[in-house]
């Protein structure tokens, strides 16, 4: 029997957005509208997530595609519970983490400070963060820059930093925001196959991702969303996601079984070395 | 297999919002159910299921003592937090961390100058310097741990918003800080004092607990304002008039006993926390503030007298600057102070705790 890991129950997550415009921005504007009692117009509110149900299983590579400001980012913090749901509800099996690319840390902190904080708040104790170190440097490729703050770090740096850190303890459920998607090719060979690895202990894991071979390669299920409603779903990974290419006018993937290989090859002859 | 699903999509729609109703519509896109829900789930809602599996609600706030545990297991993240805070503090500072000494000094300076030497206002209180530097320090304790925290959940927001931890440590943290600064600022004091010529005693080691119970003080009104300065935008707006009304109604620059003449007045303002703590602080620090209390040797009244005709006159002899110890106290009695102190403690920090656990899991939506 298969073991539900996650289950999204109607979920719906709304943004409230302050100084969203509207108002003129007087103090002349802001008391009349407090005399006549009217709402203020410069709160502005955003339904990211719009009704979305499903169930994830333990094993499942489950990939979200869908255009910019779907709310595919939205759906990963509302499963990590960092965002609270509107109505509806999300169910979790256990801790999930979210990686992404824009869960900075303290940017005007060194990248060692860094890496020991971000341990530090997943709550691993200080020995552990500390034996941590080494590999979490390591493997971020930073190397002599991991005494710099972080701020001065390229884009690139920064975000290979952030995944080598909440990449490193084991999740069980683990949500993959574009992770992937500034590193360099050599760095994308590793995070895939640290996903792998994870995938391997954790259980779950999500994957956002732009790049839709990373999703078709990773991934056996994947979930199509439109505009914070789910368009299409299921295990035909392959022909949801031309569908969604066909949709979007994008070019359609090349599917050349050989090169095909010659990538899941590279990617295991890496996960070897 | 999909079809095996139509029933519950079906109930699931009927019990829903329109909204979600129309996602299984007719010319819906949403063709394929496959794995989407499990063959056992058969004619059961999603929660139901969930809850049978054992499934947690991912943003459930957890009970009080599972908090407890939790902040408990992060203390070294606190710490840590706290650490890296202060040194970025002033990282792009050229005298550095010389600056977590200056602040105060400065502070003290400032206030000596406008308060002591421009418009005398020291009549009638012995050791004025010391009095003034006291006072400014103990204050400024509570009032930088109200106002630091105010922001730090919106400073945070990446942070919280990247990882699953308790929020109290945030604020927490925040108050270690400024726990750290007083404890340099007391460092910049005892030199002051003792140049002012006060005598190291035992009463002394009673600042600890005065220390320790308005560190527990701050702790609350950290977490109370976290809390507010979070949801509540205007909050941190008002934050600095509100400090001001409180730093002069708390007796840092006079003596509260001063103000009015009337007795509920005074022990309304003697009570206040800030006001609290200051007395105690420099009751125990400051022999002169011990020894020239009011009410705090037998009553005498023809040695009061001498003290309300010469005694708080500006530049009496100290001699005589003491002797209102001999008079009886105004306002509340002096004797409960610390009852007193030790209760706005625990109040703040139960209050505090309790208000900012509440809204635990909406730190995120900023």
């Amino acid at each position: 029997m298969a073991e539900p890991m996650v289950v999204v129950d109607d979920l719906h997550v709304v943004y409230r957005v302050y100084g969203a415009g509207g108002d003129r921005g007087t103090a002349a504007t802001t008391l009349l509208r407090i005399l006549g009692r009217k709402r203020r117009a410069s709160i502005r509110e955003v339904h990211a997530i719009r009704g979305m149900s499903f169930v994830a299983y333990r094993g499942d590579a489950v990939g979200v595609i869908g255009r910019n400001g779907s709310g595919k980012s939205t759906l990963l913090r509302a499963i990590a519970g960092l965002l609270p749901p509107e109505q509806g509800n999300v169910y979790t099996a256990g801790e999930a983490a979210l990686l992404g690319v824009n869960a900075a840390l303290l940017d005007d902190l060194t990248g060692e400070r860094n890496v020991i904080l971000g341990c530090l708040a997943m709550g691993m104790s200080r020995q552990e963060a500390k034996d941590r170190y080494p590999g979490i440097v390591d493997f971020s490729g930073v190397g002599e820059f991991i005494d710099l703050p972080m701020k001065t770090y390229s884009s690139g740096m920064g975000s290979r930093l952030r995944f080598a850190i909440a990449a490193a303890k084991s999740q069980d459920i683990l949500l993959v925001d574009e992770a992937l998607a500034t590193g360099d090719a050599e760095f994308r060979v590793k995070s895939h196959n640290r996903i792998e690895e994870l995938r391997a202990d954790a259980g779950t894991v999500f994957l956002v991702a732009h790049n839709l071979e990373e999703v078709e390669l990773t991934c056996n299920r994947v979930i199509w969303m439109e505009r914070g409603r789910i368009m299409r779903q299921g295990e035909d990974v392959i022909s949801i996601i031309d569908e969604y290419i066909a949709t979007s006018g994008g070019a359609p993937i090349m599917r050349d079984p050989v090169t095909r290989a010659r990538i899941k090859a590279q990617t295991a002859e890496a996960a070897k070395s | 297999m999909s079809q095996t699903k139509t029933p519950l999509r079906g109930r699931l729609a009927a019990r829903r919002s329109p909204d979600s109703g129309r996602l299984a519509g007719p010319g819906s896109l949403l063709t394929s159910d496959v794995g989407v829900v499990a063959p056992d789930a058969e004619g059961q809602l999603l929660a139901e299921y969930a809850l049978e599996h054992g499934l947690r609600p991912s943003a459930q706030r957890p009970s009080v003592w599972a908090y407890i545990r939790q902040l408990w297991r992060r203390r070294y993240f606190m710490i840590s937090f706290a650490t890296a805070r202060n040194v970025a503090m002033y990282t792009e500072a050229k005298l550095g961390q010389l600056w977590q000494v200056l602040t105060p000094l400065l502070n003290a300076g400032v206030y000596f100058l406008i308060f002591g030497l421009l418009l005398h206002i020291n009549r009638g209180i012995p050791n004025y310097l010391g009095f003034l530097v006291t006072g400014v320090f103990v204050f400024n304790f509570t009032q930088r741990a109200f106002i630091s925290t105010s922001s730090v959940m919106t400073d945070s927001l990446q942070l919280i918003r990247a990882l699953q931890f308790p929020r109290a440590s945030l604020p927490l943290a925040y108050v270690m800080i400024e726990l750290q600064q007083m404890l340099l600022a007391i460092a910049v004091l005892i030199p002051i004092l003792l140049l002012t010529g006060e005598p190291v005693t035992w009463y002394w080691l009673l600042a600890i607990p005065a220390l320790l119970l308005q560190t527990i003080f701050n702790v609350g009104v950290g977490l109370l304002s976290a809390r507010l300065g979070s949801q509540v935008n205007d909050f941190s707006q008002l934050l600095p008039f509100l400090m001001r009304t409180w730093l002069y109604v708390s007796g840092v620059l006079f003596s509260i006993a001063t103000v009015s003449s009337n007795f509920k007045v005074v022990a309304l303002l003697e009570l206040n926390p800030a006001a609290l703590y200051i007395t105690l602080t420099r009751n125990a620090l400051m022999a002169t503030q011990r020894e020239s209390a009011p009410g705090s040797k037998p009553y005498n009244k023809a040695l009061c007298n001498i003290w309300h005709t010469l005694g708080h006159k500006k530049g009496a002899p100290e001699k005589y600057q003491t002797l209102s110890a001999y008079c009886h106290y105004v306002g509340a009695n002096p004797a409960h102070f610390w009852y007193y102190a030790a209760g706005w403690a625990v109040l703040a920090l139960v209050a505090g705790f309790w208000f900012f656990w509440r809204a635990e899991t909406r730190y995120g939506r900023g």
